[in-house]
């Protein structure tokens, strides 16, 4: 059984045509991809992270990054991700310099990287819940499911019973429970080529089952759409299943979901400090360039970065099916 | 070459060709039962309907619902146990009709 490659609309036109304002809002949030190097190397894995990655942000680039959060006092959020963000040398340095400056720190926490040994150090990592809790930073973790089937099935055998355990160290030292202020987020995302549950209906879903299953806490879910790019594409391909999925994101487009996509007041950083406007875009090498010559943090001219156009692709479809999608969940 | 294929469903919509106005009734119906939160849930719903899609042994609804029935949140022990409840309608379905048998029995005086 073959099927046609169907063509995915121009998602620019398909902006223009349900008048859609994709325009810069002002810039609040800064994101760094901090590196490759994980502990883990998932199915959906856009950024196709591994023990055996290397890339990683140079002390220059660590420096020019609170640089530009000191000079620039808009942008209130520092957002880390990787890779395993935590795995980077200069990690602690960067979390306590940017709190240091007064600004909220979210880190993209994949749950196992504290019972781990560093992949590439062998140095014990389990001291990291309390390094969060005294730094107050906000944990937003994947867990892909409230059951081991589905959770081991996208990040690997084992992963959902030491992500439990990782959750409840979480839990001893304050992190989503009441009243603590610590906040964590959990992050759900399909385990194959569909579109997620509504994201209200899984949080009670999560909590509930979390609760009483294991007795372990949160303060919120995020419901993100799988992207195809990059190993969840390759896996799509392989099974046949990339246009048809390709095809579910085009039909869910959402015009309120699209308003408020993440990349209108972000910029996301690669390791090597060049911008781009968002993680995804990233990952396709698709950066920010001016008059043809790329953005980094080096160069960066915030007030100009506001009159260039944000980049978009096919992948774009990802952001804007059903509810919507972004690092901060559902965006309808 | 079967009379199944996947990619027929999306042609669908082909039945509508003619007599348009009940083809949209359908649909609305079809809607209005299935797609909405109502006094049952989506994921209730969808768990039905896979569990009928079974039994009344539709391939396209089956792999329409395998695919509802995740995106209502629903998991795979969830979406077995309604195809079991299906398998065991069937089965009961079958053997009830056992008493027409032994009805029929008696009347021969077997």
């Amino acid at each position: 059984m073959s099927t046609l490659p169907l063509a995915a609309p121009d998602f620019r036109a398909t902006l223009e045509s349900r008048d859609v304002d994709l325009s810069r809002r002002t810039l609040r949030t800064l994101q760094i991809n901090l590196t490759k190097l994980c502990n883990q190397a998932c199915l959906h894995c856009h950024v196709d992270s591994s023990p055996k990655r290397t890339e990683h942000l140079s002390p220059e680039g660590v420096e020019r990054s609170l640089e530009l959060l000191k000079l620039n006092p808009g942008l209130e959020i520092l957002d880390l991700t990787g890779g395993a963000p935590e795995l980077h040398a200069q990690f602690r340095e960067l979390v306590e310099g940017a709190r240091a400056l007064g600004r909220r720190v979210i880190v993209r926490h994949n749950l196992t990287v504290t019972l781990d040994p560093h992949p590439v150090t062998q140095v014990s990592m389990e001291g990291l819940p309390e390094f969060f809790a005294a730094q107050e930073v906000e944990l937003v973790s994947s867990l892909p499911f409230y059951e081991q089937y589905f959770t081991d099935k996208q990040r690997g055998r084992g992963v959902f019973g030491k992500s439990l355990e990782s959750l409840r160290r979480l839990n001893e030292v304050g992190f989503g429970m009441p009243d603590t202020g610590l906040e964590l987020t959990l992050v759900y995302n399909p385990v194959g080529a569909y579109l997620p549950p509504d994201q209200a209906t899984l949080e009670a879903d999560y909590r509930s089952k979390l609760r009483a299953a294991h007795g372990l806490e949160f303060n919120n879910l995020f419901a993100i759409t799988n992207m195809p790019i990059n190993r969840f594409a390759d896996d799509l391909r392989r099974r046949g299943n990339y246009d048809d999925y390709l095809q579910r994101l085009v039909a869910a487009f959402n015009p309120v979901a699209a308003s408020n996509v993440m990349c209108r007041d972000m910029i996301s950083v690669d390791h090597r400090g060049q911008i781009y406007d968002c993680d995804f875009n990233q990952m396709l090498e698709l950066e920010v360039s001016d008059a043809g010559s790329a953005l980094t943090i080096f160069n960066v001219d915030f007030a100009r970065l506001a009159e260039i156009p944000i980049q978009v692709g096919s992948h774009c479809f990802g952001c804007t099916a059903g509810s919507g999608s972004s690092c901060g969940g559902t965006t309808e | 070459m079967s009379y199944y294929e996947p990619e027929d469903l999306k042609n669908f919509p082909k039945v509508g060709t003619f007599k348009p106005d009940l083809w949209e009734k359908f649909m609305a119906y079809y809607q209005a039962a299935t797609g909405e939160d109502g006094a049952l849930s989506k994921r209730e719903k969808a768990l039905i309907a896979l569990a009928v899609s079974h039994s009344r042994q539709c391939p396209y609804c089956i792999d329409a619902y395998t695919t509802g029935c995740l995106e209502a949140g629903a998991t795979p022990d969830q979406m077995t146990e309604a195809i079991h409840v299906a398998a065991a309608l069937d089965a009961g379905i079958t053997l009830v009709h056992g008493v027409q048998m032994h009805n029929h029995l008696e009347g021969l005086g077997a």
